[in-house]
């Protein structure tokens, strides 16, 4: 089945980011995804964490430009949710009970496993930066990830010229991109 | 050139910030130097990730507060902030709407009140805060024991476990849901109700007349959906003996069906209300109707006085009439409409029986 225009619409405004879109999927699915994990062993702050990172695994779906789900936005959420906390149910050996039930099941394998790669890789880069220490930590984040103007950059970390503050920023990054392959590579033995 | 100056070329022509000259020279550059070339590839893949990662957190962020700001809103059941936590949320909340001068009265209102809390003494605040919590839980059972009698009071409908003892027969004589039973199995009872194959409803006393023995009920039950019209009618006249009748009645749980005659004009002891009939009849047919042939009922059956074998009296059809129109001068608005004719006096008796029997009810009271 395909999603509705309506639900299209919110798929397209989550890949933008749009603050309105994401509170009014947050609102219509969050009490759904936190009855099945209370009921399933789990506490509120876990309701709250799956519900998050299921959103972010659809997230990362529409930010690839697929706005097709071939189920109801509901179902999606749902089967993300249910898969991501039995596998966190599995890694603590907690115990396993709730039944599958075909229909509202749909498969998210592969989502979730590409979601899986994709966090260990962010988790990396935030370890790689954790370990940059300052300024370099906040001097990268404003630029990279705040995307402030350096101009900006150097008057609020008082650096004298742009100039010195590029200069440093260059220097920080290749201390961050050697820890980050370090790591990147390692990973990708490990696998 | 150095690695810190080979990073700042390269990343400069990943972002497009190179002249044309440069760039040409850039790539001409990465085809001869395969090192180059890598550190492009390397760059460009490390760039990108740098980027996802960026987007990522900050989704992570906006989740994180759109999850705080529904929970606070009450628009999602989660858990709502408590402590600092709620102070950051709502200073922060707060800070976007408004100058900072009134952030900093805020954070001043918070502290002073913080410091009172901390300072005054704890326990008997508590305590208060409990019995305070206590009372208003009180405060809210009684209100809604309240409610709920009030909604039993207002209920027309039967209440699931009401026990209902002994009763009679009664029939209907208006379609509006008016009947007639006898005085005798009403007169003591506190709540009525009727049944039948249709259904069980309320009933109330809107006349009784004890010295003929008769009662009309209404029925006052909000499922009770009004008939049509009634098959049979109420006959004024006695009838001749030995003309033959019958009745439905409820002796038992079920509908009882028996048939007899007319076997004296007058009742028990020379009553001139009554008419004695040759029927076998039992306690609980007490109200029931005493039709004729052509279907029109002639009496109603009064179990008063049925301790002899065989035979019982009846009160005669014309009294309902009479009760009838006391009932409307006493109450106009009580308006009930006796049938007239019968509908059903060309039919055989099965058929007879078939069309009456939805119209007689067992009388049950409390």
């Amino acid at each position: 089945m395909k999603p509705e225009p309506y639900e299209q619409g919110l798929l397209k405004g989550l890949a933008e980011g749009d603050k309105r879109t994401i509170e009014i999927i947050y609102k219509d699915h969050y009490n759904m995804i936190q009855s099945l994990i209370i009921n399933n062993n789990g506490s509120a702050d876990d309701a709250k964490d799956i519900f998050q990172e299921a959103l972010i695994v659809l997230y990362e779906k529409v930010r690839s430009g697929s706005f097709e789900l071939n189920c109801q936005l509901k179902t999606y959420i749902y089967s993300v949710s249910k898969r991501l906390w039995l596998k966190k149910l599995s890694v603590n050996n907690r115990f396993v009970t709730a039944a599958e039930d075909p229909d509202s099941i749909y498969p998210v394998e592969d989502e979730i496993t590409a979601h899986e790669k994709r966090d260990a890789e962010f988790d990396m880069m935030e370890k790689a930066i954790a370990s940059l220490g300052e300024p370099c930590k906040s001097l990268l984040e404003a630029y990279y990830l705040k995307k402030q103007n350096m101009q900006v950059i150097a008057t609020s970390f008082g650096y004298t010229n742009a100039d010195n503050a590029k200069n440093q920023k260059y220097k920080c990054l290749l201390r961050l991109k050697k820890i980050f392959f370090a790591h990147y590579k390692n990973g990708m033995d490990h696998e | 050139m150095s690695e810190l100056n080979m990073l700042e070329t390269v990343e400069r022509y990943i972002r497009g910030e190179m002249n044309p000259d440069e760039r040409v020279q850039f790539e001409q550059l990465r085809k001869t130097n395969a090192e180059v070339d890598q550190l492009v590839v390397e760059h460009t893949f490390f760039l990108q990730q740098l980027n996802r990662f960026g987007e990522w957190k900050k989704f992570r962020h906006l989740l994180q507060f759109i999850h705080t700001d529904l929970a606070e809103k009450g628009s999602i059941q989660s858990n709502r902030l408590s402590g600092k936590a709620r102070v950051i949320y709502l200073f922060n909340r707060y800070k976007r709407v408004s100058s900072i001068a009134a952030a900093i009265a805020v954070v001043t209102t918070l502290s002073i009140s913080a410091l009172v809390w901390t300072l005054a003494p704890a326990s008997p605040h508590s305590q208060f805060e409990e019995l305070n919590k206590k009372y208003s839980q009180l405060e809210y059972k009684t209100r809604k024991q309240a409610s709920e009698i009030d909604q039993i009071k207002r209920s027309k409908t039967i209440p699931v476990d009401m026990p209902f003892t002994t009763g009679g027969t009664g029939f209907i004589i208006d379609p509006k849901g008016y009947l007639v039973t006898n005085a005798h199995v009403v007169s003591e009872a506190r709540t009525i109700a009727i049944q039948n194959n249709l259904g069980e409803y309320l009933v109330e006393v809107v006349h009784i007349d004890k010295v003929r023995d008769l009662a009309i009920l209404r029925v006052t039950d909000d499922n009770f959906k009004r008939y049509g019209a009634l098959p049979y009618s109420i006959s004024k006249k006695a009838g001749q003996l030995a003309d033959p009748i019958f009745t439905l009645g409820y002796p038992r749980n079920e509908v009882v069906y028996s048939q007899g005659y007319l076997s004296a004009r007058t009742g028990y002891d020379g009553d001139t209300l009554s008419c004695q009939i040759e029927i076998s009849a039992n306690r609980g047919n007490s109200g029931s109707p005493i039709i004729n042939r052509r279907g029109e009922v002639i009496g109603i059956l009064n179990g008063r006085q049925t301790n002899a074998e065989g035979f019982a009296f009846a009160v005669q059809g014309k009294y309902i009439y009479q009760l009838s129109d006391s009932l409307r001068n006493a109450d106009p608005s009580l308006s009930i409409r006796l049938n007239g004719r019968s509908n059903i006096s060309s039919l055989e008796r099965s058929e007879q029986v078939k069309r009456i029997q939805d119209y007689v009810y067992m009388v049950k009271v409390n």
